[in-house]
């Protein structure tokens, strides 16, 4: 400890062959590491993520079309409910002037027959009718002509 | 500054003594390189266990892997920009995994249970000549980034936004660089030696906490230098309006 020997042999920043020998090596090291570590693995990695990302488009893209499919879907659907409901509206409007016309057809049917009965049940009461009063002045007549006998 | 030997076989305190590898007229320091080989043959193993079979569903260690490469572009776009990020993206990386790596070795593997016959093995980052080095190439990496992406507009940026600022940007490319190297060769190097004095002082329970600090200190240290690298070479290719 008595010699402060900083420099050259021995001394603590001793320069020699060291220096240019460790340059060298640490060159030809980037150079070995540059094709065995860098180029390798960063073609692998970046592999990986163009896969990533062109998966990630396609995978939007799929979302996208299934979206739009399942808007014309839902489109379609409600155009077929609509339609349906319009059928069933018409046919039961349709059943309804069916019905309708049957009962009208049946009422005025049944009006005309109870007419009818009326008409006939009128005119045979008005021959009965006849029929008596034809009778009793018969029988009127032969009454007086055998009380004016009896005389 | 010599060496401060203790009695503990865990608390041998050596600062600046360094196993000298020899070659011709130069000499470098052999428990840097030894170290720092162990560095980067982990971080090989793991990438290459990691690669050998990646699928889309990530498993195993390519999930760590992954991971590390999502921090890493993350820091890298963030500092640098969306344009050019990806081509300084490999050098912040391997930036902050080698330091990363080093730091936490040097703080979780025993290596004072290994004697050498000078110096001792730790982070290959607490020596001053790695710092230097990966300064230096991060120096080296934005004045390429700007002349390359802007050319000669690059020197531009010395005037921008007044011509005042030109003596500051000027001492800014040699601070830049002594910061850089400095801050992380200080900041392992203390923690180093922090756990040692104390080991060396109480060896049972209270280095556990400053062990546990070092981890943090070092993997901060790690994030800071390439956040700083990546910044800079952000400066140098942003466009100025």
């Amino acid at each position: 400890m008595t010699s402060l020997l900083l420099f050259g042999a021995g001394g603590l920043f001793d320069f020699d062959a060291t220096l240019p020998l460790m340059a060298v090596q640490v060159v030809l090291l980037t150079f070995i590491l540059n094709a065995l570590f860098f180029k390798p693995v960063g073609r692998v990695v970046e592999e990986r993520e163009g896969y990533v990302t062109t998966s990630r488009a396609e995978a939007k893209q799929k979302i996208a079309e299934a979206e739009r499919l399942e808007a014309d879907l839902r489109d379609q659907l409600k155009d077929a409910r609509l339609a349906a409901q319009k059928v069933i509206t018409e046919a039961e409007q349709d059943s309804d002037k069916l019905y309708r016309e049957a009962l009208s057809l049946a009422t005025a049917e049944a009006n005309a027959a109870r007419e009818q009965a009326r008409r006939e049940i009128d005119s045979q009461r008005e021959s009965a009718l006849n029929q008596i009063k034809a009778d009793a002045d018969k029988l009127g007549d032969l009454i007086v002509e055998r009380l004016l006998a009896a005389k | 500054m010599g060496s401060l030997s203790f009695a503990l076989p865990f608390a041998e305190l050596e600062v600046g003594q360094h196993l000298y590898w020899q070659f011709g007229n130069f000499s470098i320091h052999g428990q840097v390189f030894m170290t720092s080989w162990l560095v980067i043959g982990a971080l090989l193993a793991l990438v290459v266990v990691g690669t050998k079979k990646m699928e889309r569903d990530p498993r195993g260690v390519q999930n760590l892997l992954e991971f590390l490469w999502d921090y890493i572009r993350d820091l890298a776009r963030t500092q640098i920009g969306e344009k050019v990020y990806r081509d300084w993206m490999p050098f912040i990386g391997t930036l902050f995994l080698f330091i990363f790596v080093s730091n936490w070795g040097g703080a979780l593997v025993p290596w004072r249970l290994i004697h050498l016959p000078s110096g001792e093995l730790g982070a290959p980052t607490a020596d001053i000549n790695t710092t230097v080095a990966l300064a230096l190439l991060v120096s080296l990496s934005y004045f390429y980034a700007g002349l390359s992406n802007k050319g000669l507009r690059y020197f531009e940026y010395y005037v921008h936004p007044t011509p005042i600022m030109l003596p500051f940007k000027i001492v800014e490319d040699f601070t830049k660089p002594l910061s850089l190297s400095f801050r992380l060769f200080g900041n392992i190097l203390a923690d180093e030696l922090v756990v040692a004095v104390l080991v060396f002082l109480v060896p049972l329970v209270l280095p556990v906490p400053v062990m546990f600090l070092g981890l943090f200190t070092s993997a901060i240290q790690a994030l800071i230098f390439a956040t700083l690298a990546a910044y800079y070479i952000g400066e140098a290719v942003e466009e100025h309006h």
